[in-house]
């Protein structure tokens, strides 16, 4: 069984029309790294609210099927309880920061764990100092920008080291380097720590090449999931609006001309190397 | 006449210094993109455009007047702002209201916002969404009912920060569309970290870097952007297709790197191919 079994839900908000979630299947392997993706609007963000509970348990609504993380059924379990299996990073930094400071923010999940003293310290200093908001430990979150709320909504919940890392859009607010500096970080703890990670992202250039699996939704449905080499060189992919990486699109160009890389490339790294090969043995 | 920045200085009452000194001038029809890293002053540097924050020193002049001696509801006729965060702008109760918010304000006649309100909906793919409260939307979609709130009066200068935060390729490409509609009449100020967004604009854009409450350069995209040391300071990442070039040059293969366009990338690279063959 995954550490992620989402099986036949559908979620419909009290008082909408439509489902936001539509008969979604979804298994997820311990240690795996899957990137969700699909077009606004399309359910990626109630998805993730199922994974720690906060659905059905804090948004109210129509909700059918089970969702099991770490062999616990949400609906059974309380949001706190799942939150020491799961860490989701909100889409919305603000609201995951309420604190005076933005280190009291980041110690609160470790004290809640009742965790000794010195690995509370210990963690919260490295979660600030990975995120880059060591300098900014006392500042209160209303007053920093954006960028600096989600890095410090991204340290919150790293500080808790779930074995189950989902993260919605956590780079939006970004700075590129800050970006790709988080995601490696993140790669990291997927390798050397084994955790699972959900990241839901619509720029799949910096995050493709992390992935072992890339899942799109559409209108509340699964509608591909693949290797990333795969789905992002399906037609399907480009017709539900799904950015295509500008590595796949120019490797795409070149093989119209003649000029076929033996892989689909997911970095402009590997892309080199692969183009290096092919013109260097012509 | 145009926007002026002038030796702008501003600091939160905190004490934080967030703009140390920055000038700047906005044509009546320029296409200006300010990027660089997280606390580098951008959104600061926004909010003093239609007089939300007034300089501590320095002056921000709009068509000639001093923002200090004009109210922020003045001013925004003229220079729309569309936030960062869209949390911060939507308060009505539904979606329509929202957007007919300010044409009411300016005094639009019931007629016009009923048309304006109508191409804003439709334009940003919000019409099922009219009767919804704007708290009840995904992330994307509250950030497209923001745009829709300010675009739907068409400011002289449109001011938008992060533009395209939650917004899929196709509502990227919808709202590129949009822009590039404005551009020529309307004077277009955008704040993103989104450096493939930028760089697939024709025509480009002029591009300011700021970082820790400067402007460290400004000039051509294709200058800026390509420049590993402005970009190492403005904590930007080379796009991906100079990068490709970037990485064949470093391993020894002649061509040039100073490309942003995926079709030039192409041609450099299949000529490359039969340089060597
Ligand atoms: N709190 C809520 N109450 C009612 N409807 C909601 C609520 N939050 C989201 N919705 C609706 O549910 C659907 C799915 O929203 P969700 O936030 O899951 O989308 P998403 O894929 O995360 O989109 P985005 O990429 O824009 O963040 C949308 O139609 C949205 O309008
Ligand atoms: N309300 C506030 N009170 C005090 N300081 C603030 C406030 N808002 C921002 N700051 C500080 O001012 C500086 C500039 O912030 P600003 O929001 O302008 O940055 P930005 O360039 O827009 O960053 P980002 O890319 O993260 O949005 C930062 O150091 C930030 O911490
Ligand atoms: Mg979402
Ligand atoms: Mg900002």
């Amino acid at each position: 069984m995954g550490i992620i079994e989402v099986e036949d839900v559908s979620f419909t908000y009290s008082g909408s029309k439509r489902p936001a979630l539509d008969h979604v299947d979804l298994s997820i392997k311990k240690s795996e790294f899957v990137i969700l993706t699909g077009p606004s609007g399309c359910g990626k963000t109630t998805l993730c609210r199922c994974l720690n509970g906060l659905v059905p348990h804090f948004y109210s609504g129509d909700f059918r099927g089970r969702v099991l993380v770490a062999g616990l059924d949400t609906r059974e379990h309380e949001i706190w309880e799942l939150s020491q299996h799961v860490g989701l990073v909100f889409q919305n930094p603000e609201n995951q920061l309420f604190c005076l400071t933005v280190e009291a923010d980041v110690a609160f999940g470790p004290e809640n764990l009742g965790l000794p003293r010195e690995e509370i310290r210990r963690r919260v200093e490295w979660a600030l100092k990975v995120t880059g908001m060591w300098e900014l430990r006392h500042r209160p979150p209303h007053e920093l920008s954006g960028g600096q709320q989600q890095r410090a909504a991204i340290a919150a919940v790293l500080a808790m080291k779930p074995e189950v890392l989902v993260l919605d859009e956590p780079t939006s607010f970004l700075d590129p380097a800050g970006a790709a500096e988080i995601l490696s970080l993140v790669a990291e703890l997927n390798k050397r720590l084994g955790i699972t990670v959900l990241l839901v992202e619509h720029r799949l250039d910096m995050t493709s090449p992390y992935a072992d699996r890339v899942v799109v939704m559409a209108k509340g449905r699964i509608a591909l999931d693949g290797p990333p080499e795969e789905v992002l060189t399906s037609r399907e992919a480009r017709e539900l609006g799904v950015g295509i990486p500008k590595v796949i699109r120019l490797y795409e160009l070149l093989a119209e001309r003649g000029l076929r890389l033996p892989e689909v490339p997911l970095s402009p790294g590997q892309m080199a190397s692969l183009i290096s090969e092919v013109v260097r043995c012509r | 006449m145009p926007i002026e920045v002038q030796y702008v200085w501003y600091t939160y009452p905190s004490g934080i210094e967030a703009l140390k000194g920055i000038s700047l001038t906005v044509e009546d029809r320029d296409f200006l993109v300010i990027m660089g890293p997280n606390g580098a002053g951008k959104t600061t540097l926004l909010k003093t455009l239609n007089g939300l924050i007034k300089p501590t020193k320095g002056r921000v002049l709009v068509d000639g007047v001093d923002t200090r001696h004009a109210t922020v509801a003045e001013l925004s006729r003229k220079v729309g702002l569309v936030f960062q965060n869209p949390d911060h702008q939507l308060f009505c109760s539904t979606v329509e209201e929202e957007i007919a918010f300010a044409l009411r304000n300016f005094g639009f006649n019931e007629e016009e916002i009923k048309e304006r309100v109508e191409w804003a909906l439709e334009t940003l793919g919000l019409e099922e969404y009219r009767d919804v409260s704007p708290l009840m939307l995904s992330g994307g979609e509250k950030k497209r009912v923001a745009l829709a709130s300010v675009l739907v009066w068409d400011p002289k200068y449109l001011v938008l920060d992060e533009p395209t935060l939650g917004q899929d390729y196709a509502q990227k490409e919808k709202l590129r569309e949009i822009i590039c509609g404005l551009l020529g009449q309307r004077a277009v100020i955008i704040v993103t970290h989104d450096i493939e967004f930028v760089v697939d604009f024709r025509p480009r854009p002029r591009v300011a870097l700021m970082a820790d409450g400067r402007i460290i350069a400004e000039g051509k995209a294709e200058e800026v952007l390509t420049d590993p040391e402005l970009l190492s300071r403005a904590s930007l990442v080379r796009p991906q297709v100079p990068e490709v070039l970037f990485n064949l040059r470093e391993k020894g293969l002649p061509v040039r790197t100073d490309v942003l366009d995926l079709v030039e990338a192409r041609d450099a690279i299949i000529s490359l191919a039969r340089g060597l063959a």
